[in-house]
């Protein structure tokens, strides 16, 4: 059983990696696939070394970390909930992430404060859609559902509350953190080495939650400690969640459409989705924020907007599927 | 490797058990002892409280009072794990979360057995098609569950367990949605089953599977009574039409009681 998931693991590393070679090599000045990975490597001119390792590399390495992350954390929270429609961002996650931002943004603070701010905004909406759902009752997936959603309604509000009481000088950083844009990344490496990270101990833990997709009844009976493994899952999935949005405002969609299409190519071996989530989600959006850049150059567009495009009419085609 | 031996075969026993139906009194404490080998139904009229039972039996939910006993040493006190490589339960519903095909199904059961880095062998996965034959859905092997008919998803269902291969088996009315032949055909694998010294504990609705088939018998009544013991002892006229509220008549077949219900 080994070998038939260490396939298409390559397949997606080696796709992941020719995806990057692609989105450093384009843009205003192109540089050839062969020439990047010779700068890489310490060769080149002093611009092309300039604008590879300084100006793309970062941006598509902060991309390809906050798709992974993304949709690995949607894919957590699809078996979590057992709905394939489930998405940190339809769980209100995101919201509080924004107001956190908007926040700090609003009382003129920038740079790390509006991380730190969005971060702790994740986390306390984590916290709020959890206690609510779980209440003094049982804790079903259509509760975590609905409560996820009217949160995310009322963050909606506070937003454009937000919003419309802002200094006009404010309102583009405002919104293009919350149309979601990887311009705004700083340091990929802690995303990447979290991503990394929480593929290592998911990895154990895969065959317990493909046993946990089958109902939590069925799962305890078959030995899984149910309700550790949930808050496992949940805790994980909005640190991930909360670093993603950390770092590039508001992308949607990512967790929801990447790991719908693993699972339709590749099954629902959990052990095998994770990871693939990681690579594929990553690939995504380095291809959607080379697009973003390239659609309208130089103007660049939020790459947030390219998976909303690509994102919302797959949604709305599995609502219409499911029954 | 961490896969344990075979456990040794054991007692499972309730004691002073009482099972927890919210809103409802305390029922009559339960001191059943099921034992390697026995075949157990559980018979009783709808919201009696059998799959209750079942589940409390498996530890799924918590007693009222009373404990659990496996041979000498408390459920409660066991790991989940370790307890279900012991006991293992069929239930009566079932939720498809994502889709899975029949094959991945049974190999759930395996689930148990293996350490969190171990794969499935191909000896697990020997064990899982050789359930599915036994419950005759091998040829679906390869199809989704959420493609097949009811009484096909019961015996994915049973063959999941089969897989699992706990000493004790609890099954929810492990003859719904079944045909006639593989009605007898489950009832028949049980007994093989019990033969070869597992215990057998399950709910049922029949009661002429009941007595054809089961030699211990528990009686669940509306009100939280009980009784239980042998079933010819068990399964007589009157006690059943108490039980049911349904008058019925008896007729011998193959040398075993049969009851059908007087009309009216």
């Amino acid at each position: 059983m080994s070998r038939p998931l260490l396939k298409p693991l390559l397949v997606l590393a080696f796709v992941s990696l020719a995806s990057m070679v692609l989105s450093v090599g384009t843009g205003s000045v192109s540089v050839a696939p062969g020439q990047v990975l010779a700068v890489i490597l310490g060769e080149g001119s002093n611009l092309q070394q300039t604008l590879v390792l300084e100006l793309r590399l970062p941006r598509t390495l902060s991309a390809f970390a906050t798709g992974g992350l993304l949709a690995v954390a949607g894919a957590l929270m699809q078996v979590l909930l057992r709905n394939p429609l489930a998405d940190p961002y339809v769980l209100g996650l995101s919201g509080g992430a924004a107001v956190g931002a908007l926040l700090a943004m609003l009382a003129g603070l920038g740079g790390f404060l509006v991380s730190g701010s969005a971060f702790a905004g994740a986390l306390l909406s984590t916290l709020m859609v959890f206690g609510l759902a779980h209440g003094t009752g049982s804790w079903t997936p259509s509760r975590l559902l609905l409560t996820g959603v009217v949160v995310a309604a009322g963050w909606g509000a506070v937003i454009t509350l937000m919003l419309a009481i802002s200094p006009t000088q404010r309102l583009p950083g405002m919104l293009y953190w919350l149309m979601g844009d990887v311009s705004y990344a700083r340091t990929p490496w802690p995303a990447l080495g979290l991503l990394a990270l929480v593929c290592l101990l998911v990895a154990p833990l895969g065959r317990s939650l493909n046993v946990l997709a089958r109902g939590p009844m069925q799962a305890a009976a078959l030995g899984v400690a149910v309700r550790p493994l949930e808050w496992t899952i949940y805790i994980l999935a909005s640190l991930l969640t909360a670093t993603a949005v950390t770092m590039a405002g508001s992308i949607g969609f990512v967790g929801l459409v990447v790991p719908h299409m693993l699972r339709l190519l590749l099954g629902n071996d959990q052990r095998l989705i994770l990871p693939a989530c990681a690579f594929a989600g990553g690939t995504l959006l380095v291809l959607a924020d080379t697009l973003a850049r390239i659609v309208i150059a130089p103007e660049q567009l939020p790459v947030g907007v390219i998976t909303a495009l690509l994102g919302v009419p797959t949604f709305l085609y599995l609502l219409y599927r499911s029954r | 490797m961490v896969m344990s031996k075979r456990p040794i075969m054991q007692t499972l026993r309730t004691r002073e058990l009482v099972i927890d139906i919210p809103g409802r009194p305390d029922g009559y404490p339960l001191d059943l002892n099921i034992e390697p080998g026995q075949i157990w139904g559980v018979l009783g009229p709808n919201g009696a409280g059998k799959t209750t039972l079942l589940h409390t039996i498996a530890g799924l939910r918590a007693p009222r009072s009373g404990s659990l006993l496996l041979g000498e040493q408390s459920t409660a006190a066991m790991k989940r794990r370790v307890l279900s490589q012991q006991l293992g339960l069929v239930f009566q519903d079932r939720q498809d979360g994502f889709p899975a095909t029949v094959l991945e199904t049974a190999l759930i059961g395996r689930h148990p057995w293996l350490s969190p880095w171990q794969m499935e062998s191909a000896d697990d996965v020997a064990m899982a098609e050789r359930a599915l034959e036994a419950l005759d859905v091998l040829h679906l092997k390869d199809r989704l569950v959420s493609t097949l008919s009811g009484g096909e998803r019961q015996r994915v269902a049973i063959a999941t367990l089969m897989t699992q291969a706990p000493h004790t088996w609890l099954l929810d009315e492990p003859t719904n949605h079944l045909d006639l032949h593989h009605q007898v055909a489950v009832m028949n694998l049980l007994t093989e089953r019990a033969k070869a010294g597992n215990a057998i504990f399950m709910c049922l609705h029949d009661v002429n599977l009941a007595a054809r088939w089961c030699d211990n018998i528990l009686l669940m009544y509306p009100d939280g009574e009980a009784c239980w013991g042998p079933a010819e002892h068990m399964l007589v006229p009157n006690a059943l039409e108490r039980l049911y509220n349904q008058s019925l008549a008896t007729v011998e077949v193959d040398g075993a009681p049969f009851f059908v219900p007087k009309r009216g």
